[in-house]
């Protein structure tokens, strides 16, 4: 049957899944039931275990659902050291449930899908070697991509069900009291991973190094965690955050991201004590250093920034500019190494940030948002999962649940090299062109009709024209073309759900 | 172009004539001028596809109101005839000739613009020319250049080349341009052209680029030759009237009106007649503040 964004999705997938499908993004009234883990209690006085390798064996069986966060990023050791042993142990059927997969990744998970150990993923995303297998259905059920926001409530109501989580932290004591800002791997906030310490069954830290307890701050508690394990490094210092910072130089960037900050600063959300969230990414940076301009220019200061964050953004905290930043995960060293020292840069976890099924979210107080896109269509619907070939390479992160903030802006070229950004349909609808407000590309900006207001408020800012979507949309296209369609075939490799679990789209296997 | 003579030239935006990327994007940026380069930035195997490049670009791109010049291949190179044809045909609005020491010069480019505006059925006369002058011998010839031909609409300085020919290179203080800088803007004032200065390669220092833009603004600059979009705006900042020179303006623009509506031949604003050179000032003034955005479509002062 056909969704409310008009995408057909199979009745075998509604039957097998048990599937409603995506009919709203206002979720206000939403039942939820919450299921918690049972387990036996420990008195123990020492969880530490000395051999990964045994401990895998004791605590994994066939058919499991193992878990993993993604915080170290491309610097991540432990993901590659438990899959190893996992694969090498002859392990079958197993899901695999990390809050997001890095690239890191993809070898070992390309070849737990060949040797049927792993044969259901969900995860925010995916990309490269692993997003070209899975699109071309190496996997044998579909994976289902769930947002941060999503994954917590997926885990909190037993969606997702935790057999056995592997969190590596950069320190843990031996009864598991952990934190992810000490130690030579540092990486600030371990937000995605407390959901896992949290309703996992069995809960394993990995650390390289051993504190004395009790160790504090204590993000992980020991009230959660059953084994602790050390292992020589979990992970590269060097690879778990960008490095040093730098602005941008590309004046095209430089563009959107100066149109960007005129958007905001001209919107009525730009008053005192408001609250926004910017990505990584060239133009997402710059904007943060714009809008510092503008926030001195007017004498405006932000209540709090949100969700991942960025050294520029640490800076705005220590310039006073921010009161409060609610940190879920860190992108470099910068903002990891200022959680120690800036008492008000508070460590969140993603229910906390951005759970539809919560008593309220970060992400509902949250006035401007600056997301992007590798699609957006005239519906405004956005694509950040499939590319411009149909395969799988990217990941929903936070984009729909901070897409339901006041203002929702997504800044893209208008194309990228030959291929367009604004197009009639989406490939791959990941969040709703419902939440999203305002378009910004280089060559002038697109406001969603459902906001008249906002219509009327941006309508005569200088510097920043005006065009309707239709009009960016055949502009792209006259740029560079129209391009063949993509062929697909019939099966079904990844699910599309929507914050509320309601789904929003799948993805087919490539046809090439 | 009808108004040529009175638009506002104050940024020439280079664009290498072989960078697909940089062609397409060239029109966002806001430059008045959008500079295609088939000389120095394209290598010689790369002469024939930048030229293709070039004219597909401003066949099919749309560069809204910007003014499209193209800096040809010098008349001593093989491709100096072919790139003329092309840009001809393409529609370009000025062609730019590098290395001009004479008016013979002009005239030569100007025989063969008009040849080819006949061959490929535009208008003749509709391509206009500019120079850039880039030797001792053209900073002394500068005015019979200025004036070759009523197709000309700008003699630019080009201070790599000319500096070495004067056997020095280029200070921070550009001191070594002041005469160069002099003669061609008299040149172009006496022709009734515009005159454009040099670039300034320094990406990382901002200090210079704005200590250069003021010192030619104050000489009388219509504009810079720019080598990165970044300086667009750093160059309008420099030339954008305050906020007293633009209320002022109104003021003469007001009289003006009021002068014509009473039929009266004199204007005079607070008792005083406002001469020429003050009106065409004023008019300049609202010309830089309506593309600065600092007034509304009605002319009303709206600040930044």
């Amino acid at each position: 049957m056909e969704n409310k964004v008009n995408r057909n999705i199979p009745d075998e997938i509604l039957a097998s899944y048990d599937y409603q499908p995506f009919t709203s993004t206002d979720i206000e009234g939403m039942p939820v039931e919450r299921v918690l883990p049972t387990f036996k209690a420990t008195t123990g006085s020492n969880k530490l275990v000395d051999s990964l390798a045994d401990l895998v064996n004791k605590t994994v069986r066939d058919g499991m659902t193992i878990s993993f966060h993604h915080h170290f990023r491309e610097g991540d050791y432990v993901f590659n050291k438990v899959m190893r042993i996992i694969i090498d142990n002859g392990y079958q059927n197993l899901t695999l449930a990390p809050s997001s997969l890095t690239n890191v990744m993809n070898d070992i998970v390309v070849e737990a899908i060949e040797k049927g150990v792993v044969t259901n993923i969900t995860s925010s995303g995916m990309r490269g070697t692993l997003g070209d297998a899975v699109s071309h259905g190496a996997l044998a059920n579909p994976v289902i991509f769930r947002s941060h926001g999503n994954r917590a409530r997926a885990i909190e109501t037993g969606a997702i069900k935790i057999d056995v989580a592997f969190l590596g932290v950069p320190n843990a004591d031996e009864m598991g009291n952990a934190n992810g800002m000490d130690g030579d791997s540092a990486f600030g906030s371990l937000g995605y991973a407390l959901m896992d310490a949290q309703y996992a069954q069995t809960v394993v830290l990995i650390t390289d190094t051993l504190k004395p307890y009790p160790n504090t701050p204590a993000s992980i508690k020991q009230t959660q965690v059953d084994y602790v394990v050390k292992v020589d490094a979990v992970g590269d210092p060097e690879k778990i955050g960008s490095g040093a910072t730098r602005f941008t130089k590309d004046p095209k960037e430089l563009k959107i991201a100066e149109m960007v900050n005129n958007v905001i600063t001209h919107s009525p959300y730009f008053k005192d004590g408001f609250s926004f969230q910017t990505g990584t990414g060239g133009a997402a940076l710059a904007v943060t250093r714009f809008l510092r301009q503008a926030m001195l220019d007017n004498q405006i200061k932000a209540s709090f920034a949100l969700g991942g964050i960025t050294k520029p953004t640490v800076d705005l905290l220590e310039e006073g500019l921010i009161g409060r930043l609610m940190d879920v995960q860190d992108f470099d060293k910068g903002a990891a190494e200022s959680m120690h020292k800036n008492r008000n840069q508070q460590e969140i976890d993603a229910s906390w940030y951005a759970d539809a099924a919560n008593k309220g979210a970060m992400v509902d107080k949250l006035d401007v948002v600056i997301l992007s896109a590798l699609e957006i269509d005239t519906k405004f619907n956005v694509n950040v999962m499939s590319g411009s070939d149909g395969v799988i390479r990217g990941a929903i992160g936070g984009h729909q649940d901070a897409a339901t903030a006041k203002l929702t802006i997504i800044s893209a070229p208008l194309v990228r090299g030959r291929i367009a950004t604004v197009v009639r349909d989406v490939t791959t609808v990941v969040t709703p062109g419902e939440s999203i407000d305002v378009l910004v590309t280089e060559v002038g900006i697109a406001i969603n009709p459902l906001r008249q207001d906002l219509l009327a408020a941006l309508s005569n800012v200088p510097g920043v024209p005006v065009f309707t979507i239709d009009e960016l949309q055949q502009m792209a296209e006259k740029k560079v073309g129209t391009p063949k369609p993509l062929e697909f075939t019939d099966r079904v490799v990844a699910l599309i759900e929507y914050r509320d679990g309601t789904i929003m789209d799948v993805i087919r296997e490539v046809k090439d | 172009m009808a108004n040529s003579k009175e638009r506002l030239r104050r940024t020439m935006m280079f664009v290498p004539g072989n960078n697909p990327a940089m062609i397409k994007d060239a029109g966002i940026f806001g430059a008045d001028s959008i500079m295609f380069d088939l000389e120095d930035a394209v290598s010689m195997a790369e002469k024939d596809a930048a030229r293709y490049l070039v004219y597909e670009a401003i066949t099919t791109i749309d560069y809204g109101t910007a003014e499209l010049v193209v800096r040809i291949n010098g008349l001593d190179t093989p491709y100096y005839q072919n790139d003329i044809k092309a840009m001809v045909k393409a529609g370009i609005d000025v062609i730019r000739l590098p290395k001009a020491e004479t008016a013979e010069m002009i005239h030569e480019l100007e025989a063969l613009v008009a040849a080819a505006e006949v061959e490929f059925g535009r208008e003749v006369g509709s391509t206009n020319l500019m120079a850039a002058i880039e030797s001792a011998k053209g900073v002394v010839n500068a005015n019979e250049i200025a004036a070759a031909s009523p197709r000309m609409i700008g003699i630019a300085l080009s201070a790599e080349d000319y500096t070495t020919d004067m056997k020095t290179h280029r200070y921070p203080d550009g001191q070594e341009l002041l005469y160069a800088r002099n003669v061609i803007l008299h040149a172009a004032r006496a022709a009734g052209i515009a005159a454009f200065d040099t670039v300034f390669t320094n990406m990382d220092d901002e200090a210079g680029f704005y200590r250069e833009t003021e010192l030619i603004h104050q000489l009388g600059f219509d504009g810079k030759s720019l080598v990165n979009p970044r300086q667009v705006a750093m160059v309008n900042k420099v030339y954008q009237p305050t906020e007293k020179e633009i209320r002022n303006a109104q003021q003469v623009i007001l009289a003006i009106e009021q002068a014509r509506i009473k039929g009266s031949g004199v204007i005079s604003l607070n008792g005083q007649m406002v001469d020429r050179p003050v009106v065409l000032r004023a008019e300049r003034v609202m010309r830089l503040a309506k593309a600065n955005n600092l007034v509304d479509a009605e002319g009303e002062y709206i600040g930044k």
